[in-house]
């Protein structure tokens, strides 16, 4: 009797420890099958484009219908598209941000605004595209620019960065505001000396990660500031520019005979810029982590 | 009793969600001494404390009726300088809440806040503060170190000597010892008694025992009314109230 009680919970036993490691099996599987295509993705493409490569490529014009050469003004047009992007969208994001972490009073009409600002990150970027259509280019007549371009990629970028900004904002304690409070300090000053250094490296984070999307979207390029092909660099915010992600899109669509090592070794470069600007976040995160006093 | 520095008349608050924190409070908190606020948790001390330097103005206040005139002003007129009124009026909290920064830059945050730049009197007002609330000794020679590498009794006399940084007249301090070991608090109630002769100071102290040992003054605080206030030895040997006899023997609370 006592014999087979014990028999009976040593199997139970076993059985809990069967199951507990085909879930952890099941758990880790799940996580290195996520991995995998993130990995392949990346390795493949080196692999592709890797042949592409060379200083030519990335500095001279292309030639040939595009089928030789360089993709310099793709980069140089990504490179001006990501800072007018930035340019516009910190301020107003970072502004908008802090008012509704640190001024607005909790009722419906901010809850509304932060409503609109979830939804507005969800609207699908060729929406974008076209609304940057008809307002900045048509409509305020800015054509097809570099301004109305960054403009739209702004607005796309902006719901990004004001709830990551936001999410920074409310991290840092709020204890930290009452002392500053205390000691005869204003909102302001507060906000100026305690709280947003506080939150700077979550900030930097939200802005670049929002940036390094705006870098690599076609849709909204598409019919606001993307040239299929020039031969001069943009002279001024009020041209047109070649942009790396529709070039990309126009070699592996719309060029007849494009080799394929061009269209990988744009992919690379591409790939290359978004996930530096990627590695720069971790870091600056992984820093300040490391460097929190909370 | 010493000259009155803060009078409290008719004061009555309660916050958005309805409950009421303050009963109609009337008193009157003398100079240069240590004035206690006690009783069970939940009757309004801390409410009170928040009200004396408008800190309540960053709480869901939805009403608040009647008048504390410290000197010879009216703090809760809405037209007042809430900034120079919270220099004058500094507070302590019951966990100490160390700036993001180092030892120094704490203690020198709120003088630069209002504009001082020199050096030299900033450097001056560290020293001074640090002196008074007993803490120069164990931090004269590690003062660009982050103050959370202090240890937690350090840190609240830290938080105290970043008040008295202001030169303040009123200190108010909310259970300043309630997360610090016996010894800690040994030091902290020594500096206040130090303190008192300069400024006027109002504690609310995290046992009976904390307030019986301090107290110049005691007010006695239940479910939002003040139910006695006395000179502390009389408030704690001979009770008027039976409430405050209940609570000060342990019958309650």
């Amino acid at each position: 009797m006592l014999i087979s009680q014990v028999k009976s919970r040593l199997s139970q036993m076993d059985k809990r420890q069967l199951t507990e490691k085909l879930g952890f099996s099941g758990l880790a599987l799940a996580a290195f099958i996520t991995v995998l295509p993130i990995v392949l993705v990346v390795v493949y493409v080196f692999w592709k484009g890797s042949p592409a490569l060379s200083f030519e490529f990335l500095t001279e014009m292309p030639k040939d219908g595009m089928r030789a050469g360089g993709i310099f003004p793709a980069i140089v047009g990504t490179f001006w598209l990501t800072l007018g992007t930035a340019i516009i969208s910190v301020p107003l994001g970072l502004g908008a941000a802090i008012y509704l972490s640190e001024y607005a009073p909790e009722n419906r009409w901010t809850r509304t605004i932060r409503i609109a600002i979830i939804n507005l990150a969800g609207i699908p970027s060729v929406v974008y595209g076209l609304f940057g259509l008809g307002l900045f280019v048509l409509f305020l007549r800015f054509g097809t620019s570099i301004l109305a371009g960054s403009l739209t990629l702004a607005i796309m970028t902006l719901p990004v960065i004001i709830s990551t900004t936001e999410e920074a904002l409310r991290s840092v304690p709020s204890s930290f505001r009452t002392v500053s409070i205390s000691l005869g300090g204003t909102q302001w000053q507060t906000i100026r000396k305690i709280v947003l250094p506080q939150a700077l490296p979550g900030i930097l984070t939200g802005v670049i990660l929002g940036l390094e999307r705006a870098a690599g979207e076609t849709a909204p390029i598409l019919f606001t500031v993307a040239a299929f092909f020039l031969p001069q660099l943009p002279s001024s915010i009020f041209d047109a520019s070649m942009a790396l992600p529709y070039h990309l899109f126009v070699i592996s669509t719309q060029v007849p005979g494009m080799p394929i090592e061009i269209q990988y070794g744009t992919a690379v470069v591409l790939l290359a810029f978004v996930l530096t600007m990627n590695i720069i976040a971790t870091i600056i995160r992984s820093r300040a982590r490391a460097r929190r006093q909370w | 009793m010493n000259e009155p520095k803060i009078t409290i008349k008719n004061l009555s608050v309660s916050y958005s969600d309805g409950t009421e924190s303050l009963k109609d409070i009337n008193l009157t908190i003398p100079v240069n001494s240590i004035t206690v606020l006690f009783g069970p948790a939940g009757g309004g001390k801390s409410t009170l404390l928040r009200t004396m330097n408008r800190l309540n103005d960053l709480a869901d206040v939805v009403q608040l009726t009647g008048e504390i005139w410290i000197d010879d002003e009216n703090i809760l007129d809405p037209e007042i300088d809430t900034i120079a009124l919270r220099r004058k009026v500094g507070i302590v909290f019951a966990r100490p809440v160390v700036l993001p920064m180092t030892i120094q830059q704490n203690l020198t945050y709120g003088l630069e806040l209002a504009g001082n730049k020199s050096r030299a009197v900033l450097n001056k007002a560290v020293e001074r503060s640090l002196r008074a609330a007993a803490l120069w000794e164990e931090v004269h020679d590690r003062l660009d170190d982050p103050a959370i590498s202090l240890s937690g009794g350090q840190q609240q006399r830290l938080c105290l000597a970043r008040v008295l940084a202001l030169e303040p007249e009123i200190i108010l301090l909310d259970e300043p010892t309630s997360g610090l070991d016996p010894i800690s608090t040994g030091k902290v109630e020594a500096t206040l008694e130090a303190l008192k002769s300069k400024y006027t100071i109002v504690l609310v102290p995290h046992s009976v025992q904390q307030a019986a040992r301090v107290a110049d003054y005691a007010a006695f605080f239940l479910a939002g009314e003040l139910i006695e206030f006395a000179p502390g030895r009389q408030l704690f040997i001979t009770p008027k109230d039976k409430r405050t006899e209940d609570y000060v023997e342990g019958r309650f609370g």
